[in-house]
């Protein structure tokens, strides 16, 4: 941009420095020891999800020995109720709940931004149609929304991705919405409407980036609840269903031989709990990061 | 809309009394339009999942073997060749006196087949919310007054990993240490006979009520303690110091009934989510409910029961939503003093 003589600063707080707030953030946040724990479980999750296939020992539909029976050396973690190899299907089993869990979170967080800017910058009856909208969604608990939708359309993958994401929106709208409202009325908003700047350009280079440190805590939780929505869906049966490896799945199909082999259901479970407790420290490790700063004044 | 209850409690006190009088009416009337409307709206939500998408219901539920006759005779007495605004209107007009039609699975009416579930779920989901509503104001006003101290951090780390671990993983965990693996003193499967009374075996609520209040603790807990410590240090406990008052008469006296507010607001969030947590945890124990009418309805395509079960869900939030607000603006500690 062209800096004339007469041209305000328009976005003050992201000019000063040379990253934006909310790397700072980030960067920052990863000396806080909540965030250094939760980011070391995530990423091993993931990791188990991504490259588990590679290292799991046998396929993970190939008969190892006698249905539910207990760890031996040729099966670390025992069999299933078909008598495959738990280890393996643990291994084969993150790549469904990671993958949906990010996309759904995704893209829930990206469709509620898009309502919320559009719903706080309307000045309009859009406000309220939109925040109404939102309340009606935000009255299904979002698993019985998830399962009216799957009714009828069966478990699709994608579906689950586009409904679990859609009972997201609203709370990331809402959060949008006040952040939008609130900056609206600010001066260098203002002043970029005097200027004539368009209204996109508005959006995406004076509203947007003030929105991302909010939104960074808000997309933490959503996640950890995606993860949780989404293994229960597949618990339920109506994820990805077998023959293929799940952990959701996996543990509803092992719950009848819990006293001959623990590990069937245990295993994944642990895979799960990891994966949320991991996600939910990092959510709690940068709200820390945020409110200290915002506290001591140092950066906001 | 963008008015909440809190900020007509507000209104009561700062204005003169009349005239806030007649905007907290105008407030609820509003409010109440508000939480038809979301009714309304709900039940579009769900008829439009259920029946209106594209690609014919009859055809689903009869799956590939459904010959086109047999189609079209399901189709039929669906009423799915009317226009799809007619299908809803006598859908809904149905509905709001209680009749869901018939269950295709089991051929009887909807309601009869829900009214022993929704009792059974009912008695569920209350036990829990009590329970954890108490559990959690004894935590939150003892991590309060504890406050950054020992018990504080203790109940906050025990907080943290129930919040962050899903439901159905508590239960099967409480499955394992008392159902099953370690202990066997509980039953592990929640079955109660069609036919026997709901409360005819205390027992198969144990941990079922136990996992739902597991799960709803921590939120509520943390409610409590961010509210009791905004009390503790407001403006008029600090004046109950200065007279010399005890602190645990400041802390029953003063203290909490200014957390009633938020608790009230937290118990309806709290009730909502019950509504949603009650589907997979009764799965898990294979407990006679709406929940599991839900799962199983959905495994056979019985859209009715689909239907019927979803709507009851979805709407106990609206409603309770609706209550806990006008509670609020109706029994506000403040607007008692002030009045």
């Amino acid at each position: 941009m062209e800096a004339g003589v007469f041209t305000p600063e328009l976005a003050p707080s992201t000019e000063v420095a040379s990253r934006p707030v909310w790397m700072q953030l980030l960067l920052r946040s990863l000396h806080q020891r909540h965030m250094q724990i939760g980011l070391t479980l995530t990423l091993l999750m993931v990791a188990v999800a991504l490259f588990g296939p590679l290292f799991a020992p046998h396929s993970a539909t190939s008969f190892v020995g006698i249905p539910f029976s207990g760890p031996s050396a040729k099966a670390p973690l025992g069999t299933d109720y078909l008598g495959d190899d738990v280890l393996s299907r643990v291994l084969n089993g993150g790549r469904t709940v990671v993958g949906l869990s990010f996309a759904a979170t995704a893209f829930g967080v990206l469709l509620g931004v898009v309502v919320g800017l559009i719903a706080g910058y309307s000045r309009s009856f859009v406000d309220d149609a939109l925040m109404g909208l939102s309340d009606v969604v935000l009255s299904f608990p979002q698993i019985v929304l998830v399962l009216v939708f799957v009714s009828i359309l069966g478990p699709k993958l994608w579906l689950i991705v586009v409904v679990v994401g859609l009972s997201h929106s609203p709370r990331v709208a809402r959060l949008t919405r006040s952040v939008t409202l609130e900056l609206s009325k600010r001066e260098f908003v203002e002043w970029a409407e005097l200027l004539g700047i368009r209204r996109r350009r508005i959006f995406v280079q004076e509203i947007l980036p003030n929105l991302v440190t909010p939104l960074l805590v808000e997309t933490g939780l959503r996640l950890t609840w995606s993860i949780g929505l989404i293994a229960a869906l597949s618990f339920l049966g109506f994820g990805i269903q077998a023959p293929h490896a799940d952990w959701g799945l996996m543990i509803n199909e092992n719950r009848s031989g819990l006293t001959q082999n623990v590990w069937a259901v245990m295993a994944p479970i642990l895979c799960i709990a990891m994966f949320t407790v991991g996600t939910n420290l990092m959510t709690e490790g940068l709200t820390r990061t945020v409110t200290g700063i915002d506290a001591t004044g140092d950066v906001i | 809309m963008s008015v909440s209850a809190q900020d007509v409690a507000q209104l009561e006190l700062v204005g003169a009394p009349e005239v806030p009088r007649q905007r907290r009416n105008q407030w609820v009337l509003r409010r109440v339009l508000v939480g038809i409307a979301t009714l309304v709206a709900l039940s579009i939500v769900i008829f439009a999942a259920t029946q209106a998408l594209p690609g014919n219901a009859a055809k689903e539920i009869l799956g590939h073997d459904g010959t086109p006759a047999e189609v079209a005779t399901l189709s039929r007495q669906l009423g799915l060749d009317r226009p799809i605004i007619v299908q809803y209107l006598s859908w809904a007009g149905n509905a709001i006196t209680g009749n869901f039609g018939n269950s295709l699975a089991a051929s009887e009416p909807v309601t009869t087949l829900l009214g022993p579930a929704i009792l059974k779920s009912s008695i569920l989901l209350i036990g829990s919310a009590v329970i954890s509503m108490l559990i959690a104001f004894a935590l939150g006003v003892l991590a309060a007054s504890y406050r950054d101290r020992g018990p504080d951090h203790a109940i906050n780390a025990f907080s943290f990993f129930f919040t962050a671990v899903p439901e159905f993983v508590i239960a099967l965990w409480l499955v394992m240490l008392f159902g099953t693996t370690v202990f066997k003193i509980l039953p592990a499967v929640s079955l109660i006979p069609p036919g026997a009374g709901a409360l005819s075996d205390p027992q198969v609520y144990v941990l079922p009520v136990a996992t739902l209040v597991l799960a709803t603790v921590p939120y509520l807990t943390r409610l409590v303690r961010g509210s009791m410590i905004d009390a503790m240090e407001s403006e008029y406990v600090r004046m109950a110091r200065y007279k010399g008052l005890g602190e645990r008469r400041i802390l029953i006296r003063h203290a909490l009934p200014n957390a009633l507010v938020p608790a009230i607001q937290g118990m309806a969030q709290n009730l909502g989510y019950l509504a949603g947590g009650i589907v997979v945890v009764e799965y898990v124990f294979g407990f006679p409910g709406i929940g599991t009418a839900l799962t199983q309805a959905i495994g056979v395509r019985d859209i009715p029961v689909v239907q019927a079960t979803s709507l009851v869900l979805a709407s106990f939030y609206v409603v309770v939503n609706l209550i806990a607000d006008l509670l609020v603006v109706f029994v506000t500690p403040r607007l008692r003093t002030a009045g």
